[in-house]
Protein backbone atom coordinates (compact mmCIF):
# COMPACT_ATOMS: atom_id res chain seq x y z
CA UNK A 1 0.00 0.00 0.00
CA UNK A 2 2.62 2.19 0.85
CA UNK A 3 3.76 2.28 -2.72
CA UNK A 4 0.41 3.43 -3.36
CA UNK A 5 0.42 5.90 -1.60
CA UNK A 6 3.21 7.59 -3.06
CA UNK A 7 1.43 7.40 -6.32
CA UNK A 8 -1.20 9.44 -5.20
CA UNK A 9 1.33 12.42 -3.71
CA UNK A 10 3.28 12.29 -7.07
CA UNK A 11 -0.33 12.35 -9.03
CA UNK A 12 -1.49 15.16 -6.62
CA UNK A 13 1.76 17.40 -6.60
CA UNK A 14 3.09 16.81 -10.67
CA UNK A 15 0.54 14.75 -12.60
CA UNK A 16 -2.90 15.22 -11.80
CA UNK A 17 -1.87 19.01 -10.64
CA UNK A 18 -5.24 21.12 -9.79
CA UNK A 19 -4.30 23.76 -12.01
CA UNK A 20 -1.02 22.41 -14.13
CA UNK A 21 -2.92 19.34 -15.43
CA UNK A 22 -6.53 19.27 -14.29
CA UNK A 23 -7.08 23.19 -14.90
CA UNK A 24 -9.60 23.38 -12.24
CA UNK A 25 -9.77 25.95 -9.60
CA UNK A 26 -8.61 28.78 -11.99
CA UNK A 27 -10.78 31.30 -10.86
CA UNK A 28 -9.04 31.38 -7.18
CA UNK A 29 -5.64 30.68 -8.71
CA UNK A 30 -5.84 33.63 -11.28
CA UNK A 31 -7.71 36.23 -8.60
CA UNK A 32 -5.27 35.76 -5.61
CA UNK A 33 -2.12 34.97 -6.96
CA UNK A 34 -0.64 38.37 -6.94
CA UNK A 35 1.52 37.94 -4.20
CA UNK A 36 3.30 34.70 -2.96
CA UNK A 37 1.90 34.86 0.27
CA UNK A 38 -1.60 35.38 -1.15
CA UNK A 39 -1.19 32.38 -3.38
CA UNK A 40 0.61 30.12 0.46
CA UNK A 41 -2.50 31.44 2.36
CA UNK A 42 -4.95 30.40 -0.05
CA UNK A 43 -3.48 26.87 -0.59
CA UNK A 44 -3.23 26.14 2.80
CA UNK A 45 -6.29 27.37 3.37
CA UNK A 46 -7.55 25.35 0.62
CA UNK A 47 -5.17 22.26 1.33
CA UNK A 48 -7.12 22.17 5.17
CA UNK A 49 -10.68 22.36 3.42
CA UNK A 50 -9.76 19.71 0.87
CA UNK A 51 -8.41 16.93 3.32
CA UNK A 52 -11.29 17.11 5.95
CA UNK A 53 -13.55 17.18 3.20
CA UNK A 54 -12.37 13.94 1.64
CA UNK A 55 -11.89 12.61 5.13
CA UNK A 56 -15.32 12.85 5.82
CA UNK A 57 -17.05 12.33 2.33
CA UNK A 58 -15.14 9.17 2.14
CA UNK A 59 -16.51 8.32 5.21
CA UNK A 60 -20.16 8.81 4.44
CA UNK A 61 -20.06 7.17 1.52
CA UNK A 62 -21.75 4.26 2.30
CA UNK A 63 -24.69 5.96 3.50
CA UNK A 64 -25.65 9.04 0.92
CA UNK A 65 -27.16 7.37 -1.77
CA UNK A 66 -25.75 8.60 -5.47
CA UNK A 67 -28.95 10.35 -5.65
CA UNK A 68 -28.52 12.99 -3.40
CA UNK A 69 -24.70 12.90 -3.09
CA UNK A 70 -24.02 16.74 -4.57
CA UNK A 71 -26.00 18.39 -2.74
CA UNK A 72 -24.79 16.66 0.94
CA UNK A 73 -21.21 17.01 -0.43
CA UNK A 74 -22.09 20.96 -0.77
CA UNK A 75 -23.23 21.59 2.20
CA UNK A 76 -20.38 19.35 3.92
CA UNK A 77 -18.04 21.52 2.45
CA UNK A 78 -19.63 24.81 3.17
CA UNK A 79 -19.66 24.00 6.23
CA UNK A 80 -16.05 23.13 6.40
CA UNK A 81 -15.46 26.23 4.93
CA UNK A 82 -17.80 28.32 7.24
CA UNK A 83 -15.47 26.83 10.18
CA UNK A 84 -11.87 27.30 8.77
CA UNK A 85 -12.89 30.90 7.52
CA UNK A 86 -14.33 31.62 11.42
CA UNK A 87 -11.12 30.01 12.97
CA UNK A 88 -8.85 32.17 10.82
CA UNK A 89 -10.57 35.07 11.93
CA UNK A 90 -10.21 34.23 15.69
CA UNK A 91 -7.16 32.99 15.99
CA UNK A 92 -5.40 34.23 12.73
CA UNK A 93 -6.58 37.65 12.60
CA UNK A 94 -3.79 38.65 10.70
CA UNK A 95 -3.60 36.17 8.06
CA UNK A 96 -7.52 36.77 8.06
CA UNK A 97 -6.77 40.27 6.79
CA UNK A 98 -4.54 39.06 4.04
CA UNK A 99 -7.00 36.84 2.63
CA UNK A 100 -10.32 38.22 3.59
CA UNK A 101 -13.28 37.42 0.86
CA UNK A 102 -11.26 34.69 -0.51
CA UNK A 103 -11.32 32.02 2.12
CA UNK A 104 -15.05 31.96 1.82
CA UNK A 105 -14.50 31.18 -1.65
CA UNK A 106 -13.07 28.13 -1.20
CA UNK A 107 -16.34 26.92 -1.36
CA UNK A 108 -16.98 27.30 -5.15
CA UNK A 109 -13.33 25.75 -5.57
CA UNK A 110 -14.31 22.89 -7.88
CA UNK A 111 -10.75 21.31 -7.40
CA UNK A 112 -12.80 20.09 -3.82
CA UNK A 113 -16.15 19.20 -5.13
CA UNK A 114 -13.91 17.52 -8.04
CA UNK A 115 -11.52 15.49 -5.28
CA UNK A 116 -14.36 14.60 -3.15
CA UNK A 117 -16.68 13.11 -6.49
CA UNK A 118 -13.96 11.71 -8.33
CA UNK A 119 -11.78 10.31 -5.01
CA UNK A 120 -13.21 9.89 -2.04
CA UNK A 121 -16.58 8.62 -3.08
CA UNK A 122 -14.74 5.92 -4.07
CA UNK A 123 -11.71 4.72 -1.77
CA UNK A 124 -10.89 4.28 2.02
CA UNK A 125 -10.32 6.76 4.34
CA UNK A 126 -7.07 6.70 4.65
CA UNK A 127 -6.25 6.96 0.99
CA UNK A 128 -8.69 9.57 0.55
CA UNK A 129 -6.75 11.65 3.43
CA UNK A 130 -3.13 11.49 1.35
CA UNK A 131 -5.21 12.36 -1.86
CA UNK A 132 -6.37 15.49 -0.58
CA UNK A 133 -2.94 16.27 1.07
CA UNK A 134 -1.29 15.46 -2.24
CA UNK A 135 -3.56 17.54 -4.11
CA UNK A 136 -3.95 20.59 -1.55
CA UNK A 137 -0.02 20.85 -1.57
CA UNK A 138 -0.19 20.68 -5.39
CA UNK A 139 -2.67 23.05 -5.53
CA UNK A 140 -0.29 25.29 -2.95
CA UNK A 141 2.81 24.88 -5.18
CA UNK A 142 0.83 25.69 -8.47
CA UNK A 143 -0.28 28.98 -6.15
CA UNK A 144 3.04 29.94 -4.47
CA UNK A 145 4.45 29.62 -8.13
CA UNK A 146 2.65 32.09 -9.97
CA UNK A 147 2.13 34.00 -7.36
CA UNK A 148 5.89 34.59 -6.53
CA UNK A 149 6.58 35.24 -10.37
CA UNK A 150 3.83 37.92 -10.58
CA UNK A 151 4.78 39.36 -7.83
CA UNK A 152 8.88 39.81 -9.02
CA UNK A 153 7.76 40.58 -12.16
CA UNK A 154 4.92 43.22 -11.36
CA UNK A 155 6.14 44.21 -7.78
CA UNK A 156 9.89 43.73 -7.53
CA UNK A 157 9.32 41.79 -4.56
CA UNK A 158 8.93 38.17 -3.51
CA UNK A 159 6.68 37.14 -0.33
CA UNK A 160 5.31 40.18 0.79
CA UNK A 161 4.09 40.48 3.99
CA UNK A 162 4.72 36.87 4.49
CA UNK A 163 5.72 37.49 8.19
CA UNK A 164 2.15 38.57 8.73
CA UNK A 165 1.09 35.25 7.62
CA UNK A 166 3.34 33.00 8.98
CA UNK A 167 4.35 35.21 12.25
CA UNK A 168 7.81 37.29 12.67
CA UNK A 169 9.75 34.42 12.54
CA UNK A 170 9.77 34.17 8.20
CA UNK A 171 10.42 37.86 8.17
CA UNK A 172 13.40 36.74 6.41
CA UNK A 173 11.74 34.96 3.60
CA UNK A 174 10.37 39.07 2.56
CA UNK A 175 12.79 40.08 -0.43
CA UNK A 176 12.91 44.02 -2.09
CA UNK A 177 14.32 44.14 -5.47
CA UNK A 178 15.75 47.53 -4.93
CA UNK A 179 15.53 50.26 -8.11
CA UNK A 180 12.80 47.75 -9.60
CA UNK A 181 9.51 49.46 -10.11
CA UNK A 182 7.82 46.20 -11.31
CA UNK A 183 5.70 46.28 -14.40
CA UNK A 184 2.19 46.36 -13.39
CA UNK A 185 0.59 44.41 -15.84
CA UNK A 186 1.35 41.34 -13.98
CA UNK A 187 -0.34 42.11 -11.01
CA UNK A 188 -3.48 43.16 -13.16
CA UNK A 189 -4.95 39.90 -14.47
CA UNK A 190 -4.17 39.68 -17.96
CA UNK A 191 -0.72 38.92 -15.94
CA UNK A 192 -2.11 35.55 -14.64
CA UNK A 193 -3.37 34.18 -17.79
CA UNK A 194 0.18 34.96 -19.22
CA UNK A 195 1.98 33.30 -16.65
CA UNK A 196 -0.13 30.40 -16.41
CA UNK A 197 -0.06 29.88 -20.08
CA UNK A 198 3.57 29.80 -20.03
CA UNK A 199 3.98 27.64 -16.74
CA UNK A 200 1.61 25.00 -18.98
CA UNK A 201 3.62 25.29 -22.00
CA UNK A 202 6.86 24.77 -20.14
CA UNK A 203 5.52 21.78 -17.65
CA UNK A 204 3.98 20.10 -21.32
CA UNK A 205 7.63 20.86 -22.92
CA UNK A 206 9.33 19.12 -19.73
CA UNK A 207 6.63 16.52 -19.28
CA UNK A 208 7.73 15.63 -23.50
CA UNK A 209 11.27 15.21 -22.15
CA UNK A 210 10.88 13.47 -19.29
CA UNK A 211 8.49 10.98 -21.53
CA UNK A 212 11.35 10.92 -24.39
CA UNK A 213 14.17 10.16 -21.65
CA UNK A 214 11.93 7.33 -20.28
CA UNK A 215 11.15 5.83 -23.71
CA UNK A 216 14.82 5.63 -24.34
CA UNK A 217 15.38 4.59 -21.17
CA UNK A 218 13.33 1.86 -21.51
CA UNK A 219 14.84 1.00 -24.80
CA UNK A 220 18.56 0.85 -23.69
CA UNK A 221 17.94 -1.27 -20.45
CA UNK A 222 16.72 -4.36 -22.51
CA UNK A 223 19.77 -4.20 -24.90
CA UNK A 224 22.43 -3.82 -22.10
CA UNK A 225 21.14 -7.17 -20.34
CA UNK B 1 -2.81 0.00 -49.91
CA UNK B 2 -6.30 0.60 -50.54
CA UNK B 3 -6.59 3.46 -48.56
CA UNK B 4 -3.99 5.02 -50.18
CA UNK B 5 -5.38 4.09 -53.57
CA UNK B 6 -8.53 5.63 -52.43
CA UNK B 7 -6.82 8.81 -51.50
CA UNK B 8 -4.92 8.72 -54.59
CA UNK B 9 -8.12 8.49 -56.85
CA UNK B 10 -9.76 12.02 -54.34
CA UNK B 11 -6.54 14.14 -55.44
CA UNK B 12 -7.92 16.93 -57.44
CA UNK B 13 -6.15 17.26 -60.58
CA UNK B 14 -4.37 20.96 -61.12
CA UNK B 15 -4.66 21.07 -64.81
CA UNK B 16 -3.01 23.25 -67.15
CA UNK B 17 -4.96 26.54 -67.42
CA UNK B 18 -3.91 30.25 -67.82
CA UNK B 19 -3.35 30.52 -63.87
CA UNK B 20 -1.29 33.83 -63.75
CA UNK B 21 0.69 34.50 -61.12
CA UNK B 22 0.49 38.36 -59.42
CA UNK B 23 3.81 37.95 -58.52
CA UNK B 24 2.73 39.26 -55.37
CA UNK B 25 3.79 37.52 -51.89
CA UNK B 26 4.20 38.31 -48.35
CA UNK B 27 7.65 39.65 -48.49
CA UNK B 28 6.61 41.76 -50.92
CA UNK B 29 3.78 43.50 -49.16
CA UNK B 30 5.79 43.20 -45.96
CA UNK B 31 8.68 45.57 -48.36
CA UNK B 32 6.41 47.77 -49.43
CA UNK B 33 4.74 48.86 -46.48
CA UNK B 34 8.09 49.74 -45.05
CA UNK B 35 9.01 51.34 -47.84
CA UNK B 36 5.92 53.46 -47.23
CA UNK B 37 7.51 53.80 -43.90
CA UNK B 38 10.60 55.26 -44.93
CA UNK B 39 10.05 59.18 -44.91
CA UNK B 40 8.45 59.56 -41.51
CA UNK B 41 10.90 57.41 -39.72
CA UNK B 42 13.82 58.93 -41.61
CA UNK B 43 12.57 62.37 -39.90
CA UNK B 44 12.17 61.08 -37.17
CA UNK B 45 15.17 60.41 -36.87
CA UNK B 46 16.58 63.52 -37.72
CA UNK B 47 13.70 65.26 -35.07
CA UNK B 48 14.46 62.88 -32.57
CA UNK B 49 18.28 62.57 -32.80
CA UNK B 50 20.29 59.14 -31.94
CA UNK B 51 18.29 57.37 -28.87
CA UNK B 52 15.25 57.34 -31.23
CA UNK B 53 17.87 55.68 -33.97
CA UNK B 54 19.10 53.04 -31.27
CA UNK B 55 14.78 52.49 -29.99
CA UNK B 56 13.89 51.67 -33.64
CA UNK B 57 16.97 48.99 -34.34
CA UNK B 58 16.75 47.15 -30.91
CA UNK B 59 13.00 47.00 -31.35
CA UNK B 60 13.01 45.42 -34.65
CA UNK B 61 16.13 43.17 -34.00
CA UNK B 62 14.17 42.43 -30.33
CA UNK B 63 11.62 41.45 -32.93
CA UNK B 64 13.47 39.35 -34.79
CA UNK B 65 15.24 37.70 -32.13
CA UNK B 66 11.71 36.14 -30.24
CA UNK B 67 10.44 35.21 -33.95
CA UNK B 68 13.90 33.07 -34.13
CA UNK B 69 13.25 31.89 -30.75
CA UNK B 70 9.38 31.12 -30.80
CA UNK B 71 9.82 29.18 -34.16
CA UNK B 72 12.89 27.36 -32.94
CA UNK B 73 10.92 26.47 -29.84
CA UNK B 74 7.42 25.36 -32.07
CA UNK B 75 9.33 22.85 -34.25
CA UNK B 76 9.27 24.86 -37.14
CA UNK B 77 12.28 23.36 -39.93
CA UNK B 78 12.43 26.31 -41.99
CA UNK B 79 13.48 29.12 -39.75
CA UNK B 80 14.80 31.56 -42.08
CA UNK B 81 12.50 31.90 -44.89
CA UNK B 82 10.06 32.60 -42.06
CA UNK B 83 12.58 35.25 -40.29
CA UNK B 84 12.80 37.13 -44.13
CA UNK B 85 8.76 37.44 -45.21
CA UNK B 86 10.13 40.39 -42.95
CA UNK B 87 6.73 40.30 -41.07
CA UNK B 88 8.45 40.30 -37.07
CA UNK B 89 10.87 43.59 -39.13
CA UNK B 90 7.41 45.68 -39.61
CA UNK B 91 5.99 44.46 -36.06
CA UNK B 92 9.09 45.77 -34.61
CA UNK B 93 8.99 48.73 -36.65
CA UNK B 94 5.20 49.83 -36.35
CA UNK B 95 6.07 49.06 -32.21
CA UNK B 96 9.11 51.66 -32.20
CA UNK B 97 7.34 54.14 -34.32
CA UNK B 98 4.63 54.17 -31.62
CA UNK B 99 7.19 54.84 -28.49
CA UNK B 100 8.24 57.36 -27.10
CA UNK B 101 11.60 58.50 -29.06
CA UNK B 102 13.78 57.91 -26.07
CA UNK B 103 12.49 55.40 -24.45
CA UNK B 104 15.31 52.82 -22.72
CA UNK B 105 16.62 49.89 -24.16
CA UNK B 106 14.34 47.73 -22.01
CA UNK B 107 11.35 49.16 -23.33
CA UNK B 108 12.21 47.99 -27.01
CA UNK B 109 13.19 44.43 -25.75
CA UNK B 110 10.04 44.02 -23.69
CA UNK B 111 8.07 45.64 -26.25
CA UNK B 112 9.34 42.94 -29.13
CA UNK B 113 9.19 40.16 -26.89
CA UNK B 114 5.55 41.33 -25.79
CA UNK B 115 4.75 41.97 -29.53
CA UNK B 116 6.03 38.44 -31.00
CA UNK B 117 5.57 35.85 -28.47
CA UNK B 118 2.43 37.28 -26.30
CA UNK B 119 0.99 39.32 -29.32
CA UNK B 120 1.76 36.44 -32.03
CA UNK B 121 3.15 33.25 -31.74
CA UNK B 122 1.07 31.81 -29.20
CA UNK B 123 -1.56 32.47 -31.64
CA UNK B 124 0.24 30.42 -33.97
CA UNK B 125 1.91 32.73 -35.97
CA UNK B 126 1.69 34.77 -39.18
CA UNK B 127 -2.09 35.01 -39.85
CA UNK B 128 -2.93 33.82 -36.72
CA UNK B 129 -3.27 36.39 -34.20
CA UNK B 130 -6.51 37.78 -32.91
CA UNK B 131 -4.81 41.25 -32.24
CA UNK B 132 -2.52 43.50 -33.82
CA UNK B 133 0.52 42.36 -32.43
CA UNK B 134 2.42 45.78 -32.01
CA UNK B 135 -0.85 47.40 -30.87
CA UNK B 136 -1.15 44.36 -28.04
CA UNK B 137 2.75 45.47 -27.17
CA UNK B 138 1.87 48.87 -26.75
CA UNK B 139 -0.90 48.69 -24.96
CA UNK B 140 0.81 45.96 -22.15
CA UNK B 141 4.23 48.36 -21.91
CA UNK B 142 1.79 51.79 -21.53
CA UNK B 143 -0.14 49.99 -18.74
CA UNK B 144 2.78 48.49 -17.35
CA UNK B 145 5.01 51.22 -17.23
CA UNK B 146 3.12 54.40 -17.50
CA UNK B 147 6.45 56.87 -16.66
CA UNK B 148 8.70 56.05 -19.57
CA UNK B 149 5.98 55.51 -22.09
CA UNK B 150 5.03 59.24 -21.21
CA UNK B 151 7.75 61.08 -21.72
CA UNK B 152 7.95 63.14 -24.79
CA UNK B 153 11.36 64.53 -25.84
CA UNK B 154 10.92 68.05 -27.82
CA UNK B 155 11.98 67.51 -30.94
CA UNK B 156 16.08 68.49 -31.12
CA UNK B 157 16.91 68.17 -34.89
CA UNK B 158 20.17 66.58 -35.39
CA UNK B 159 21.94 69.65 -37.12
CA UNK B 160 21.01 71.70 -34.07
CA UNK B 161 24.22 72.26 -31.25
CA UNK B 162 21.57 70.45 -28.30
CA UNK B 163 21.06 66.81 -29.53
CA UNK B 164 22.86 64.54 -28.30
CA UNK B 165 25.90 63.26 -29.72
CA UNK B 166 26.23 59.41 -31.08
CA UNK B 167 28.06 58.52 -27.46
CA UNK B 168 26.01 60.30 -25.64
CA UNK B 169 22.73 58.70 -27.29
CA UNK B 170 23.83 55.88 -26.32
CA UNK B 171 24.45 56.58 -22.56
CA UNK B 172 20.46 57.75 -22.61
CA UNK B 173 19.38 54.75 -24.53
CA UNK B 174 20.93 52.39 -22.40
CA UNK B 175 20.98 53.82 -18.77
CA UNK B 176 17.85 55.22 -19.00
CA UNK B 177 19.01 58.56 -16.86
CA UNK B 178 16.35 61.06 -16.37
CA UNK B 179 15.36 63.51 -18.91
CA UNK B 180 15.98 66.91 -17.74
CA UNK B 181 12.86 68.21 -17.17
CA UNK B 182 13.36 71.73 -20.30
CA UNK B 183 13.66 68.78 -23.03
CA UNK B 184 10.26 67.11 -22.23
CA UNK B 185 7.07 68.82 -23.14
CA UNK B 186 3.77 67.47 -23.11
CA UNK B 187 1.50 65.72 -26.04
CA UNK B 188 -1.25 68.28 -27.45
CA UNK B 189 -3.71 65.52 -26.37
CA UNK B 190 -1.99 65.12 -22.96
CA UNK B 191 -1.86 68.83 -22.59
CA UNK B 192 -5.40 69.39 -23.63
CA UNK B 193 -6.78 66.24 -20.90
CA UNK B 194 -4.22 67.65 -18.14
CA UNK B 195 -5.57 71.35 -18.97
CA UNK B 196 -9.08 70.29 -18.53
CA UNK B 197 -8.38 68.47 -15.40
CA UNK B 198 -7.39 71.53 -14.10
CA UNK B 199 -10.41 73.57 -15.03
CA UNK B 200 -8.89 75.61 -17.64
CA UNK B 201 -11.13 75.33 -20.95
CA UNK B 202 -9.39 74.54 -24.46
CA UNK B 203 -9.58 78.09 -25.83
CA UNK B 204 -7.10 79.54 -23.37
CA UNK B 205 -5.14 75.94 -22.79
CA UNK B 206 -4.23 75.65 -26.38
CA UNK B 207 -3.15 79.35 -26.86
CA UNK B 208 0.89 79.87 -27.51
CA UNK B 209 2.75 76.44 -27.76
CA UNK B 210 2.99 75.46 -31.37
CA UNK B 211 1.18 71.69 -30.52
CA UNK B 212 -0.29 71.58 -33.86
CA UNK B 213 1.82 70.75 -36.85
CA UNK B 214 1.73 68.93 -40.32
CA UNK B 215 5.16 68.16 -39.95
CA UNK B 216 5.38 66.66 -36.59
CA UNK B 217 7.73 69.50 -34.71
CA UNK B 218 6.33 68.63 -31.40
CA UNK B 219 6.54 66.66 -28.79
CA UNK B 220 4.89 62.73 -29.64
CA UNK B 221 5.79 58.95 -30.64
CA UNK B 222 9.08 58.71 -32.40
CA UNK B 223 7.33 58.12 -35.84
CA UNK B 224 4.01 59.47 -36.05
CA UNK B 225 4.00 63.02 -34.83
CA UNK B 226 4.61 63.81 -38.80
CA UNK B 227 1.29 63.58 -39.98
CA UNK B 228 1.98 64.71 -43.53
CA UNK B 229 4.86 61.67 -43.99
CA UNK B 230 2.45 59.28 -42.97
CA UNK B 231 -0.07 60.15 -45.23
CA UNK B 232 2.28 60.16 -48.26
CA UNK B 233 2.91 56.60 -47.21
CA UNK B 234 -0.66 55.34 -46.69
CA UNK B 235 -1.27 56.90 -50.36
CA UNK B 236 2.13 55.01 -51.96
CA UNK B 237 0.37 52.09 -49.98
CA UNK B 238 -3.25 52.43 -51.83
CA UNK B 239 -1.14 53.67 -55.20
CA UNK B 240 0.79 50.01 -54.86
CA UNK B 241 -2.83 48.53 -53.82
CA UNK B 242 -1.34 47.48 -50.10
CA UNK B 243 -4.23 48.44 -48.98
CA UNK B 244 -7.61 50.21 -49.92
CA UNK B 245 -9.10 52.89 -48.93
CA UNK B 246 -11.95 51.72 -47.13
CA UNK B 247 -10.36 50.99 -43.25
CA UNK B 248 -8.38 54.55 -43.40
CA UNK B 249 -10.70 56.49 -44.21
CA UNK B 250 -13.30 55.13 -42.46
CA UNK B 251 -11.04 55.60 -39.35
CA UNK B 252 -10.23 59.22 -39.89
CA UNK B 253 -14.51 59.57 -40.49
CA UNK B 254 -15.30 58.30 -37.30
CA UNK B 255 -12.74 60.82 -35.78
CA UNK B 256 -13.82 63.75 -37.73
CA UNK B 257 -17.69 63.08 -37.02
CA UNK B 258 -18.55 63.00 -33.57
CA UNK B 259 -15.23 65.85 -33.38
CA UNK B 260 -17.00 68.11 -35.37
CA UNK B 261 -20.17 67.73 -33.94
CA UNK B 262 -18.97 68.09 -30.58
CA UNK B 263 -16.24 70.98 -31.43
CA UNK B 264 -19.26 72.41 -32.74
CA UNK B 265 -21.22 72.20 -29.89
CA UNK B 266 -18.54 72.98 -27.01
CA UNK B 267 -15.52 74.45 -28.57
CA UNK B 268 -14.31 74.87 -24.65
CA UNK B 269 -14.44 71.05 -24.21
CA UNK B 270 -13.81 69.43 -27.02
CA UNK B 271 -10.80 69.45 -29.39
CA UNK B 272 -11.38 70.52 -33.23
CA UNK B 273 -11.56 68.51 -35.80
CA UNK B 274 -7.76 69.20 -37.11
CA UNK B 275 -6.35 69.04 -33.65
CA UNK B 276 -7.91 65.61 -33.29
CA UNK B 277 -6.63 64.41 -37.15
CA UNK B 278 -3.03 65.85 -36.76
CA UNK B 279 -2.19 64.50 -33.07
CA UNK B 280 -1.05 61.13 -31.95
CA UNK B 281 -1.22 58.08 -33.36
CA UNK B 282 -4.38 58.70 -35.41
CA UNK B 283 -2.59 58.91 -39.19
CA UNK B 284 -0.17 55.77 -38.47
CA UNK B 285 -3.18 54.12 -37.02
CA UNK B 286 -5.79 54.59 -39.94
CA UNK B 287 -3.23 53.68 -42.64
CA UNK B 288 -1.19 51.07 -41.28
CA UNK B 289 -2.76 49.58 -38.12
CA UNK B 290 -6.26 49.33 -39.22
CA UNK B 291 -4.92 47.92 -42.51
CA UNK B 292 -3.40 45.18 -41.09
CA UNK B 293 -4.94 41.90 -43.52
CA UNK B 294 -4.84 39.52 -40.06
CA UNK B 295 -6.65 41.73 -37.51
CA UNK B 296 -9.33 43.26 -39.62
CA UNK B 297 -12.22 42.06 -41.37
CA UNK B 298 -12.79 40.21 -45.17
CA UNK B 299 -15.06 42.54 -46.67
CA UNK B 300 -14.88 46.33 -47.53
CA UNK B 301 -18.45 46.95 -45.81
CA UNK B 302 -16.80 45.29 -42.73
CA UNK B 303 -13.81 46.90 -43.10
CA UNK B 304 -15.63 50.46 -43.20
CA UNK B 305 -17.77 49.28 -40.34
CA UNK B 306 -14.21 48.14 -38.41
CA UNK B 307 -12.41 51.84 -39.24
CA UNK B 308 -15.88 53.77 -38.02
CA UNK B 309 -15.76 51.85 -34.81
CA UNK B 310 -11.72 52.32 -34.30
CA UNK B 311 -12.20 56.15 -35.09
CA UNK B 312 -15.13 56.60 -32.78
CA UNK B 313 -13.69 54.77 -29.80
CA UNK B 314 -10.19 56.35 -30.29
CA UNK B 315 -12.63 59.76 -30.08
CA UNK B 316 -14.19 58.51 -27.04
CA UNK B 317 -11.20 57.50 -25.11
CA UNK B 318 -9.46 60.55 -26.31
CA UNK B 319 -12.72 63.24 -25.30
CA UNK B 320 -14.07 61.24 -22.40
CA UNK B 321 -11.41 58.40 -20.74
CA UNK B 322 -8.74 58.64 -18.60
CA UNK B 323 -5.68 58.23 -21.15
CA UNK B 324 -5.10 61.68 -23.34
CA UNK B 325 -4.64 58.75 -26.44
CA UNK B 326 -7.12 56.09 -27.42
CA UNK B 327 -5.48 54.73 -30.63
CA UNK B 328 -4.12 51.25 -29.07
CA UNK B 329 -7.28 50.28 -27.17
CA UNK B 330 -9.66 51.31 -29.78
CA UNK B 331 -7.78 48.74 -32.40
CA UNK B 332 -7.49 46.10 -29.85
CA UNK B 333 -11.38 46.41 -29.08
CA UNK B 334 -12.21 46.57 -32.70
CA UNK B 335 -10.11 43.64 -32.98
CA UNK B 336 -11.80 41.35 -30.30
CA UNK B 337 -14.98 42.14 -32.46
CA UNK B 338 -13.59 41.56 -36.67
CA UNK B 339 -15.09 37.83 -36.29
CA UNK B 340 -18.44 39.21 -35.03
CA UNK B 341 -18.20 41.39 -38.01
CA UNK B 342 -17.13 38.83 -40.56
CA UNK B 343 -19.81 36.70 -39.31
CA UNK B 344 -22.48 38.86 -40.37
CA UNK B 345 -21.32 41.04 -42.91
CA UNK B 346 -20.47 38.30 -45.90
CA UNK B 347 -19.50 38.31 -49.36
CA UNK B 348 -21.91 37.58 -51.65
CA UNK B 349 -21.38 33.86 -53.01
CA UNK B 350 -20.72 33.80 -56.24
CA UNK B 351 -23.80 32.76 -57.84
CA UNK B 352 -25.98 33.47 -55.61
CA UNK B 353 -27.57 36.36 -53.82
CA UNK B 354 -27.24 38.26 -50.92
CA UNK B 355 -29.40 36.28 -48.74
CA UNK B 356 -27.50 32.76 -49.82
CA UNK B 357 -30.25 32.32 -52.86
CA UNK B 358 -29.34 31.03 -56.41
CA UNK B 359 -29.66 33.71 -59.17
CA UNK B 360 -32.25 33.58 -61.55
CA UNK B 361 -30.63 33.31 -65.06
CA UNK B 362 -32.52 34.30 -67.80
CA UNK B 363 -32.00 31.10 -70.17
CA UNK B 364 -30.74 32.54 -73.69
CA UNK B 365 -32.64 31.79 -76.61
Amino acid sequence: MSENYGKLMKEGLWEQNVVFAQMLALCPTMAVTTSGTNGLGMGLASTAVLVIANILVSMIRHTVSSQVRIPVFVVLIATLVTIVDMVINAWMHELYKVLGLFIALIVVNCAILGRAEAFAVKNGVVASAVDGVAMGLGFTGALVVIGLIREFLGAGTLFAQASQLLGPSFAFLEVKISGYGGALLMILPPGAFAVLGFLLAGKRILDRKLAERDAAAANTAPAAA
Amino acid sequence: MKPAENAASLTMQTVASPHAHGGNSVSRTMFRVQVALLPATLYGFWLYGWPSFFLWLLTILSCVGFEAMSLKLGGVTRIRPTLLDGSAVLTGWLLAMTLPPWAPWWVAVLGGFIAIVIGKQVFGGIGQNVFNPAMVARVALLVSFPLPLTLWITPLPLSGAVAPDFVASLRIFLTSLPVPDAMTSATLLGHAKTELSRGVDLAQALSGAPLMSWMGMRGGSFGESAALLILAGGLYLMATRVITWHAPLAVLAGVAIPAAIAHGVNPAHFLSVEAHLLSGALMLGAFFIATDYVTSPNTTAGQIIFGLGIGFLTWVIRSVGGYPEGMAFAVLLMNALTPVIDRFVKPRVLGRDRKGRPLDIPEKA
